[in-house]
């Protein structure tokens, strides 16, 4: 597979963020998973810097990472692209179809776990019952991935005792999870039956890279209650 | 491991399963295409994607491949001969970017508008011109978005081509202007004429049956 050259490394190497966004921390992860150092611009979520603006047209969201000046948005992106131009530590495995594997759990994390969690977070009534209904069919199908893969010896679905792509991509789990559930009134985290997931958790949680970087809970409860107000609040002024 | 023998479960009109048919004639793959009901799920399909029991699904010896990109970029991988992707990780990561985006921007725009009526409908449509927009400054003054030969790009978004424009017909809607979008008009009939495109598509006249009929039950 293709891969960057020494000289494709150098340069400077910049990520347009937000403290809160779980898409930004993903990044995060990878950069000092591969101990690349980088330059971290927090942005305003209410005043978007030109920077921002120009680097991301298409979207204006984070993260943005600007590499050599090169502008690279959307989280799965980003995070191949630094594993191709940064071999040491890789994230996604060598094996074509182990890289497979490990981009269809990506993509069912995104598109079962993750958007009906942000969808639940941001509705109420029917709706968000319809969203959590889908949150927690989507979180029984990660439980039996992690009943499948996961061990005594093989602590993250990255294999062994370290971490992967897969498991970089269901972080945010860790912490946002209980936010998303405190903030939207909601349960979906059962450590009875979720006993693999509720292990991984853990263990990803105490992952020295990844440990320092988790915001506190009540600083991201704090936030995300203000942000569903003003979301909800919106919808009911139509 | 690519000498091992090579079968696709598709649907004979879904454009997902002809990004890997696509993927496979370029690189010259031999494959066994077996059709797949999609309105009464064969034990097949639900063995082999248990998870999301669609189409198309890939199996490369004893190995099961699901969902197109993933696909796509395991046959990449895999035999590296004419390659889709491009080298550089930058170009690579733009090739996925834009992918991401006229799926989620275009194509599911398109779809919606396809199954909606009236006002929903011209919401949808105008989204998804917007998106075109954006591509067409992408695939400006290129021949394809690989280059001088199709590429990931070209693939994963070769359904605009031939879908849309029945789609469009279907719904009563335009989204492609070829006066307001002349480079991706140009590619889209680039695209068509080529052979392992153009000679790789389902008859039009059974997909506008089928969509018109898709559409109603919507």
């Amino acid at each position: 597979m293709a891969s960057g050259s020494v000289a494709d490394q150098e340069g400077q190497v910049m990520l347009l963020g937000f403290w809160f966004s779980p898409f930004v921390k993903r990044v995060e992860w990878a950069l000092k998973f591969k101990g690349i150092e980088y330059d971290y611009v927090e942005e305003d979520l209410t005043n978007k810097s030109t920077l921002l603006l120009t680097s991301n047209p298409i979207h204006k969201k984070v993260p943005v990472l600007i590499h050599n000046g090169n502008p690279i948005a959307e989280s799965l992106v980003i995070i191949e692209y630094i594993d191709e131009t940064w071999q040491q530590n890789p994230i996604l495995p060598q094996d074509p179809y182990e890289r497979a594997m490990a981009r269809f759990w990506a993509n069912f994390i995104e598109q079962k776990v993750r958007e009906p969690a942000r969808e639940a977070l941001f509705s109420k009534g029917e709706q968000q019952e319809k969203k959590v209904k889908e949150l927690k069919e989507g979180m029984e199908v990660v439980e039996g991935e992690a009943k499948a893969k996961l061990n005594d010896k093989t602590l993250f679905f990255g294999g062994g005792n370290g971490v992967g792509y897969v498991d970089i991509v269901l972080g945010w789990t860790c912490n946002w999870m209980e936010t998303i559930e405190e903030v939207g009134g909601f349960k979906v985290l059962d450590p009875e039956s979720q006993p693999q997931f509720h292990k991984w958790m853990a263990n990803f949680r105490e992952v020295p890279f990844i440990k320092p970087t988790l915001e506190p809970k009540e600083k991201l409860v704090e936030f995300f209650r203000m942000v569903r107000q003003d979301r909800l609040g919106l919808v009911a002024n139509k | 491991m690519a000498a091992q023998k090579v079968k696709l479960l598709g649907f004979w009109v879904s454009p997902f399963a002809y990004r890997v048919i696509w993927a496979l004639k370029l690189k010259g793959i031999d494959y066994e295409y077996i059709e797949e009901g999609i309105f009464n799920k064969s034990p097949l399909l639900l063995q082999l994607n248990p998870i999301h029991k669609k189409v198309p699904v890939l199996i490369h010896g004893d190995r099961v491949i699901c969902e197109s990109y993933v696909i796509v970029q395991y046959i990449d991988e895999t035999w590296p001969h004419c390659p889709l992707l491009p080298q550089h990780p930058y170009e690579r990561a733009m090739a996925r970017f834009w992918a991401d985006f006229a799926e989620t921007k275009l194509l599911d725009t398109a779809w919606l508008g396809l199954c909606a009526r009236g006002a929903e409908r011209e919401k949808a449509a105008k989204l998804a011109m917007e998106a075109v927009e954006k591509i067409e400054e992408v695939v400006k003054g290129k021949k394809l978005f690989g280059g001088e030969s199709i590429g990931y790009l070209d693939i994963c978004l070769g359904w605009i081509s031939y879908w849309l424009p029945v789609w469009e017909e279907v719904g009563s809607m335009q989204i492609i202007d070829p006066i307001k979008f002349p480079a991706t008009s140009s590619w889209m009939n680039t695209l068509l004429h080529h052979p392992v495109i153009g000679d790789n598509l389902p008859a039009r006249d059974a997909m506008i049956e089928y969509f018109q009929k898709r559409s109603k039950d919507i």
